[in-house]
């Protein structure tokens, strides 16, 4: 949620969700998941997305170190993103080893790596961001 | 159903010029492209203008009358947006209008300016072209999106830094003699493996630049052609586009191009050609993997293979297919929204023999253009042939 402006639905409510400890997603009835807002499972069209409880823990599929960071990162970078699998849902994350501000000591976090999900803030803006725990 | 002549084509050099307008860029290039075809604005029926963040950098929205005004053209204008494929979408839309009749004669093109912003602000503005929710909003840059997928490469199939250098040095050796090209200055695997990290694994130099640029190219059908005594030797024989998920990690695969997949096979369809019948090729080279991401969905090399083809020399201008003799747009610069019309621009001269490294390719009569947007969210594909 913009400190100043107004929520963008969907996304802050499933940031809402992670720091309630109740993260979840959107699942189709053919099983595909999804990241909110969705009215279509954009691979099959169906309508009827369910709200489902977010597996505890994803997998990184990759990362990068981005140094050179548009102005809302200005002050963060360097910082890690990477893209994680929770059970039928990907999502992208920034890596912060429990505790630390901007990824310190996450360098060695490699693709496989187990993580855990949860919300935490860019120092240049204070915006709240989708953070992976290495587990 | 005929395929549109291309009459005429320009674009301006590729570089930084921050004081340049928009609307002076595309009137640089639309200028150029009547002059190439012996033309003015009054032959014009329709224009598409391909441009991406124009209100960013120039808080100019609704520019596709500008564009048409600024060439000197009443008539129909719209701009198109798809990100980096802002263009390329626009001559396909070109393409059709002529073929089913509703135009005899279209100008399509793009422009951008971007060197006006600051490269924080620049990053800012292309990085829109990802999921401004979930990709965005944690933190990914253009850069860093495509460093996303070249690190999954690596992870699933192999290759290296130097594997990606290579792409760099080669493209950088084909701009050196092209007086359009930003960069005309060839570069060794050192230079791009000892340049300042942008997103790990890039370097400076697997990255295109910031560019300012304008392109355009005039489309006519052949009855129009016939009229006024025109014999263009090049056509738009085929033409696709395709589309995937937005965000990157909604992808069946982080290290394939589904919508470049799709765009070619229709495209291939429509020319009724197949990727062995494709003697030069301009491809979407935004960062070093990039190009090789196009290689294979463009089903010139199976996946996970095209990582060695610079290396090899497969795509170097001598090599058994040359791509990116214009220096792709990691040499020739990236102008986002003017980059498709480029790469037209560029092939057609290629192909009729008016290109300064035609002289690499001098039997071609069959071309091909990739133009993406995003992390190849959309791509169109154009088949270019020669057939006069």
């Amino acid at each position: 949620m913009s400190q100043d402006g107004p929520r963008d639905a969907g996304y802050d409510d499933f940031l809402d969700a992670v720091e309630a400890g109740e993260p979840y997603y959107l699942e189709s009835p053919s099983g595909n998941g999804w990241l909110p807002p969705r009215e279509f499972d954009p691979e099959t069209g169906e309508r009827e997305l369910t709200e489902e409880s977010l597996p505890e823990t994803g997998e990184v599929l990759t990362k990068t170190v981005v140094n050179v960071a548009g102005p809302s990162f200005a002050d963060d970078a360097p910082y890690i993103v990477a893209v994680a699998q929770f059970g039928p849902v990907r999502l992208t994350g920034q890596i912060r080893v429990e505790g630390q501000k901007r990824g310190v000591g996450s360098e060695e976090v490699e693709i496989g790596q187990e993580v855990e999900i949860d919300v935490g803030h860019n120092e240049t803006e204070g915006e709240r961001v989708v953070v992976l725990e290495p587990v | 159903m005929t395929a549109p002549r291309v009459a005429g084509v320009g674009m301006t050099a590729f570089g930084k010029s921050p004081e340049r307008t928009g609307r002076e860029l595309f009137a640089e290039a639309a200028r150029k492209a009547y002059d190439d075809a012996g033309l003015g604005p009054d032959a014009v029926d329709e224009v598409f203008y391909g441009n991406f963040m124009g209100q960013h950098a120039e808080q100019q929205g609704h520019s596709g009358p500008l564009a048409a005004d600024s060439a000197g053209v009443t008539a129909p204008a719209t701009r198109i947006e798809s990100a980096c494929a802002s263009s390329g979408a626009a001559v396909r839309l070109g393409v059709e209008r002529v073929r089913n009749g509703a135009a005899d004669c279209v100008l399509v093109g793009g422009g951008e300016r971007m060197t006006n912003l600051s490269t924080a602000e620049g990053t800012a503005g292309l990085a829109s072209a990802a999921d401004a929710l979930w990709e965005i909003k944690a933190g990914v840059t253009f850069p860093g999106a495509y460093s996303l997928m070249a690190n999954r490469y690596f992870h699933e199939h192999g290759g290296d830094r130097e594997d990606l250098a290579a792409v760099a040095v080669k493209n950088h050796r084909h701009a050196a003699e092209n007086p359009l090209a930003q960069f005309q200055r060839e570069i060794t695997v050192e230079d791009v493996l000892s340049a300042p990290t942008v997103c790990s694994p890039f370097g400076l130099y697997d990255c295109s630049p910031m560019s300012d640029g304008g392109s355009a190219a005039l489309l006519v059908s052949e009855e129009f052609a016939d009229e006024r005594g025109l014999d263009p030797e090049v056509a738009i024989t085929g033409t696709g586009q395709g589309g995937d998920r937005m965000a990157l990690h909604d992808r069946v695969s982080m290290t394939r191009t589904p919508a470049a997949e799709r765009a070619a096979e229709t495209a291939y369809d429509d020319a009724g050609v197949g990727p062995e019948d494709i003697d030069v090729a301009e491809v979407h080279d935004c960062f070093t993997i990039a190009e090789v991401l196009a290689l294979e969905a463009l089903g010139f090399y199976e996946p996970g293979e095209a990582i060695s083809a610079a290396t090899d020399g497969e795509t170097d201008m001598d090599g058994d297919l040359p791509v990116n003799l214009s220096g792709g747009l990691k040499a020739k610069g990236h102008p986002v929204g003017a980059t498709g019309g480029a790469q037209v621009s560029e092939l057609t001269k290629l192909l009729r023999g008016d290109h300064v490294n035609s002289d690499a390719v001098p039997d071609a009569e069959v071309g091909l253009t990739h133009n993406a947007g995003g992390t190849v969210a959309s791509c169109v594909v154009n088949v270019l042939e020669v057939v006069a």
